[in-house]
């Protein structure tokens, strides 16, 4: 275990959290607003990708040009499919639910889920092939081998994934804490009632939560697909665990605490199943077999002594 | 009260759901013509994926098996005795292959099976068929454990008289691919991956044994969750462990994604997997370039390779069947036609009738055992176990994005 073997996992990690930490913060805008979990999220994210491949693969023009100036017409498609799929969840199965017991949307969310993977594994149809899919689809790749960075590997996408990173979150922090919409979803997150009172439009507000938590999962699920190199209908349960994951780690409701929870959550995945195999006597517990445990091991110690998360506040109990 | 309300309506509910999906396998029914009125019609039955992904392979295996019928009948291979193939959908499900395998069962003009082309479905319909004493071959099935049971490392035992196969076992691939590693492309050092599921885990060990045996070093084994797509961790312990190439137990949807993930990180080392690996949606799945290097087991030979399968390529071709014969299409032909002989034997030691054909059964699963011709996949002809006296393993490999079949083909004694 050198030095650089150390850098090349803390870097595996960051560009894993940084992914992580843009589903979870679909999952804290929700929380933060409704007290609600949509656990559908998951599968809001996997459609973004495969609404960037549909794209993709049926625009015979694109594969003209490099894939680096097809990326944004794909990305494009991706979040509309994203956010479409998101703003039509809203409307048709959490909205008519606001006032019933918590328990429903949860279950509708769960619902969802396996309605949007079904959806995808009967109907996703690539050019020449029959309907529906079965195996992981093959997403387009960037051209360009590895870079290395002082003896750390780097893919173009992986780069590219931290850059989308920080771009989203400078856009989103400057959007929430900016903008008048933003300003309606941090009164509306404190206290709905006086929110609306004020004459904030709250289901307006609501929709743009949901909105805003799919163009982020839309967009980590296009780098995923590029870093990758395939996308697959069942992807998001995974993903959406662990985004709800990095969102409690971070303080759910919390923005930037998704972020740095995602980070967190992806570095100790990382250094968890790379750093422990070298260490004398905790060979046994390394590799990749114990990196999940490592993640809620953390996510458990956390919980016991923040039981708020990372950056959490403490919030009125609203239940 | 919940409780009762619940199974009033729920029991019932659950009933009709199953009745439903009973009914949804496709009865393929009758399609080789009998054209002859005289002497006896004998019935073969045949059991394989037709519908949904499987259903090219499938089809190509059901293809071969009505060549051989109607190649039997045009010969007049058994005299008086006109041959009909039955065919049944699985849709690559065990109950339904087992509900198929009662069909055949029920049906007192079958004597014999041809069947399945899952693993999984093939020891679902064992029993039944072990039962009735029907012959079951099978011109698909590589699980080693058909055959020589759970223990068949260290003591094999025959599972069912009545089931045979023509081709080979995964039991034999691994030790042919350790040293086709080994030995051919000189990786010394290699590090071994599995997915955790029965058939990695089974095929990484029988790997391990071989190539330690031969004299190389595993370096670190690590295993992937098949439901996760980021293997990063994997690969910086393979990278950092001094391997020099991979042996991965798996699937090719996961095999292609971490091949891709190796590549990224600077390894380039070979690949090596089992037959599951061998699938031609490995290479985009990879990349066209970083599939290069995946090299896979089959069991048989490629049929192209063979110059016994000359004269049944030509009648498939001839024959104008939308589905190629694929991987498996001589395998099948030669189980089929081992049947048809297995008969031919039988109405000989009867006295030349065929007699009640439900009392015939026993004696096609005796005269089974000693069938021995050459077919079109070279010998035929059945060990103590079942299992086929031609035990050959190719070797294929990506070479400039696509799969070189038959690199190395080795004929295990």
């Amino acid at each position: 275990m050198t030095f650089t073997d150390f850098l090349q996992l803390l870097t595996d990690g960051l560009v894993l959290g940084s992914m992580y930490g843009l589903i979870a913060v679909g999952y804290t805008m929700v929380y933060g607003i409704l007290q609600i979990i949509n656990f559908a999220h998951g599968e809001i994210f996997m459609l973004g990708g495969f609404g960037a491949l549909f794209a993709y693969a049926w625009v015979p023009a694109l594969h003209e040009i490099s894939l680096w100036a097809a990326l944004p017409v794909m990305l494009v498609v991706g979040v509309l499919v994203s956010v479409t799929a998101a703003v039509a969840a809203e409307r048709f199965t959490y909205r008519p639910l606001r006032n019933a017991p918590r328990l429903a949307p949860l279950i509708t969310a769960i619902g969802l889920s396996l309605f949007l993977q079904q959806v995808v594994f009967n109907f996703f149809t690539l050019p020449g092939e029959s309907m529906g899919i079965t195996a992981p689809v093959p997403f387009p790749q960037l051209d360009g081998g590895p870079l290395r960075l002082g003896g750390v590997t780097v893919s173009y996408a992986a780069i590219l994934t931290l850059v989308v990173a920080a771009g989203a979150m400078t856009g989103l922090t400057y959007f929430v804490g900016r903008t008048r919409t933003g300003r309606a979803m941090q009164a509306t997150a404190q206290d709905p009632k006086t929110a609306r009172l004020m004459g904030i439009d709250t289901d307006r507000v609501i929709v743009v939560a949901f909105a805003v938590g799919a163009v982020l999962a839309a967009v980590a699920c296009l780098t995923q697909g590029l870093r990758l190199g395939s996308i697959s209908y069942n992807m998001g349960f995974i993903a959406g665990l662990k985004g709800f994951t990095a969102a409690v780690l971070g303080g759910i409701g919390n923005i930037r605490g998704a972020m740095l929870g995602g980070v967190v959550l992806g570095v100790a995945e990382s250094l968890a199943s790379g750093l422990l195999p070298h260490l004398p006597s905790l060979q046994m517990f390394g590799g990749s077999v114990w990196k999940d445990v490592w993640a809620f091991v953390i996510l458990i110690v956390v919980l016991l002594i923040r039981p708020q998360g990372l950056l959490g506040e403490r919030i009125a109990d609203r239940a | 009260m919940h409780h009762t309300r619940l199974l009033k309506f729920g029991v019932p509910l659950l009933a009709g759901a199953l009745t439903l999906t009973a009914c949804g396998s496709r009865d393929e029914g009758d399609d080789t013509g009998s054209s002859a009125s005289t002497g006896t019609t004998i019935t073969i039955g045949f059991d394989a994926p037709l519908s949904k992904d499987l259903a090219a392979v499938g089809l190509g295996m059901k293809n071969s098996a009505e060549l051989a019928v109607k190649k039997a009948n045009a010969d007049k291979v058994v005299p008086g005795v006109t041959f009909k193939l039955a065919s049944k959908d699985d849709q690559a499900t065990p109950n339904i292959g087992q509900q198929n395998a009662a069909a055949f069962v029920a049906d007192n003009s079958v004597v014999g099976v041809v069947g399945a082309y899952n693993s999984s479905v093939s020891a679902a319909m064992q029993s039944t068929l072990h039962d009735a004493t029907m012959v079951q071959v099978s011109g698909a099935n590589t699980a080693a454990t058909l055959t020589q049971g759970a223990d068949y490392k260290t003591a094999p035992k025959r599972q069912y008289d009545n089931y045979f196969r023509t081709i080979s076992t995964d039991a034999v691939a691994a030790p042919v691919m350790a040293e086709y590693f080994y030995k051919d492309l000189k990786v010394k050092k290699i590090a071994t991956v599995d997915d955790k599921k029965t058939y990695g885990t089974g095929i990484v060990e029988n790997f391990t044994d071989a190539y330690k045996k031969l004299g190389g070093k595993v370096t670190i084994h690590q295993s992937i969750n098949p439901d996760e797509a980021d293997y990063a961790a994997v690969v910086n312990s393979v990278k950092s462990s001094g391997a020099q190439g991979v042996f991965y137990g798996g699937e090719y949807p996961q095999a292609g994604p971490l091949k891709k993930q190796l590549v990224a990180a600077g390894f380039d080392g070979p690949m090596g997997g089992g037959d599951a690996v061998k699938d031609d949606q490995l290479i985009p799945l990879a990349g066209a370039k970083a599939a290069n290097g995946v090299c896979a087991h089959s069991d048989g030979a490629p049929i192209d390779s063979l110059d016994s399968a000359k004269s049944f390529v030509a009648d498939y071709k001839a024959a104008g069947y939308s589905e190629g014969y694929g991987v498996f299409g001589a395998y099948v032909y030669d189980a089929t036609t081992a049947l048809i002989k297995a008969v031919g034997a039988a109405v000989d030691a009867n006295g030349g009738k065929a007699g009640d054909l439900t009392q015939l059964r026993p004696k096609v699963v005796a005269a089974m055992q000693q069938v021995a011709f050459d077919g079109a996949t070279g010998e035929v002809g059945f060990d103590e176990y079942g299992d086929s006296v031609n035990q050959v393993i190719s070797v294929n490999c990506v070479k400039n994005g696509a799969w070189k079949n038959g690199v190395k083909i080795v004929t295990v004694k």
